[in-house]
């Protein structure tokens, strides 16, 4: 009986995850108009070849929208006191936890295809490997799905505490990521760098399955992500679990 | 059979034992008071009980199923009014019903059947589609206990329920714990109105400092910690503390435009107040007299623990 009530638990969370935050001020704010407000302010009037871009600008857009979502939710919810609600449902934390994913991801897929099918107007935009890219889509979106879940685990019940907390963790990784200077021209300590920082390998899959080329190996690449996206969820669960030691 | 079964529960928060090896038993059927000052572990109890947090030891089950082990099994089991109207103050009365029958895997027919029943029932039909973010305390409270009995829970546990409700809102809270009880279901409850857990509860529970440290009926709590009685008068004009110092009056208090007069013998009070008062001139505008009080008990059980 556990498993179905875990499953129903994850799809009803995920559900009133978009109900209620998609609209959101700060998710439109910093998984919307932030992410094209950047493309904007890189790419307008300084004649780059847009199609090269491309793969890392739809990168970062999932990147920003797929977390955005995460680090509102538990501090929302403890702050407005629904969070001892839901843990009293049939529900457990991971399924809270994987709710919260599920949510972010679906809101950073929506959101990504809608810009990559309006930018498919204006840019020669190509995949070259569409099973990739697909892969490429998903593990991306679920990997930063669960780095915003894994930024909002040690709240407070302070929604802008987090955003900003989140913020402060979130932009410098889009400079050290391969976005705006590619991997290929990166050396020493910001090579390093950018090996550190999960975004690297989701821009690196996409520019294989978009234009074939990429620094690493897809396999490689795709396993990082896979490992990130493990990763956050069981530092999301220890720190929500340590947290519930101390109380609510 | 029990409903509820709490054993040797302990819970620490760093230096502090919030809960210190609780442990209690509640029939089915039973209307179950959990009584004490703030900061005595209540909400903590609940929070252990209600599977919201772990226990450092101890075990809960419900309708014999531990919740640590089969947490889902045992939620199944159990509707639960949090401290404060914990509900989703964005969505509708009628979209949080949803989302809690969902959450309890109720099929949208009987979501709907449920709901109707329940909207009329706590008297919000009419409000159904408004945000429950423009609803008055009460009316969220109603929301919440909504939420809550919405699959028939065999065991409500509610905390605190009528805390800073008006008149109205308090009583239909109050009808729908009796008929809910009336229904079949179990009822755990926190309150700091002893007055609604002496009228509401066949057993009461007190704890202080995380240890419980009585339990029995609230007439024999009565009987067990207090035998004082008490007099209430109230005469025509004002009157002085100095008018009740008479043999058989243990001490007088003021009590709003009347006057409590403690006594073992309420008997010989009372012939002595319509003597003063005809031998100063005074109308006695109301007399009555009362017995023990859980509230007397429930002062003198944790300023002695």
């Amino acid at each position: 009986m556990e498993v179905p009530l875990s499953v129903r638990g994850i799809l009803v969370i995920t559900e009133k995850n978009m109900r209620l935050y998609y609209t959101k001020p700060p998710v439109l704010m910093f998984g919307v108009l932030f992410p094209v407000f950047m493309f904007f302010a890189f790419f307008v009037g300084r004649h780059l070849d847009l199609a090269t871009y491309f793969p890392a600008f739809l990168a970062m857009m999932l990147f920003f929208t797929a977390s955005s979502v995460g680090p509102l939710i538990t501090p929302w919810e403890k702050r407005e006191k629904t969070y001892e609600r839901l843990l009293s449902y049939p529900v457990t934390q991971d399924s809270i936890i994987l709710g919260d994913v599920l949510a972010g991801a679906i809101f950073g897929i929506g959101i990504s295809l809608l810009v990559w099918i309006v930018s498919a107007f204006f840019v020669p935009v190509t995949i070259m490997y569409a099973g990739m890219f697909f892969l490429a889509f998903i593990l991306g979106t679920l990997s930063c799905a669960a780095l915003g879940v894994l930024l909002a685990a040690p709240a407070s019940n302070s929604p802008p505490n987090v955003m900003i907390f989140s913020n402060l963790i979130r932009f410098p990784l889009i400079f050290i990521s391969g976005i705006f200077v590619p991997l290929s021209e990166m050396q020493g300590w910001a090579l390093t760098l950018a090996y550190c920082s999960p975004l690297t390998y989701l821009v690196d899959l996409f520019n294989a399955a978009m234009i074939g080329t990429s620094a690493l190996s897809p396999v490689v690449d795709g396993g990082v992500l896979i490992v990130v996206f493990g990763g956050f969820i069981l530092a999301a669960r220890f720190i929500q679990q340590r947290n519930m030691m101390k109380g609510m | 059979m029990n409903a509820l079964e709490v054993e040797h529960l302990v819970k620490r928060f760093g230096t502090v034992t919030a809960v210190d090896d609780v442990s209690l038993t509640v029939r089915e059927g039973e209307t179950f008071g959990f009584l004490g000052p703030n900061g005595a572990g209540k909400t903590t109890t609940i929070r252990l009980m209600t599977g919201v947090l772990t226990p450092d030891t101890g075990t809960v089950r419900i309708n014999g199923i531990d919740i640590h082990r089969h947490p889902l099994d045992a939620k199944m089991q159990m509707g639960v009014i949090p401290e404060s109207s914990t509900v989703y103050g964005d969505l509708s009365a009628e979209q949080n019903l949803h989302l809690s029958g969902k959450m309890y895997g109720m099929s949208r027919a009987l979501r709907n059947t449920r709901i109707d029943e329940i909207l009329s029932q706590l008297g919000f039909a009419e409000k159904r589609h408004s945000p429950v973010n423009t609803f008055s305390k009460g009316m969220k409270q109603r929301v919440s206990i909504a939420c809550a009995i919405i699959h028939r829970p065999k065991i409500l546990v509610l905390d605190e329920p009528t805390s800073g409700l008006d008149v109205q809102s308090r009583r239909l809270v109050i009808e729908t714990i009796r008929h809910m009880n009336e229904q079949g279901s179990t009822i755990f409850l926190t309150t700091h109105n002893i007055e609604e857990a002496n009228t509401l509860c066949q057993t009461v529970c007190i704890i202080n400092k995380g240890k419980i440290v009585a339990m029995d009926s609230p007439e024999r709590l009565k009987k067990m910690f207090d035998t004082t009685q008490s007099v209430e008068v109230s005469f025509d004009r004002a009157v002085t503390r100095d008018l009740f110092v008479a043999e058989g009056i243990i001490r007088a208090e003021p009590c709003g435009d009347k006057w409590r007069l403690y006594t073992d013998n309420p008997d010989r009070v009372l012939k002595y107040l319509v003597l003063r008062a005809e031998r100063e001139s005074l109308g006695i505008t109301s007399l009555t007299t009362t017995g023990p009080s859980l509230e007397e008990a429930f002062v003198q059980i944790t300023e002695c623990a």
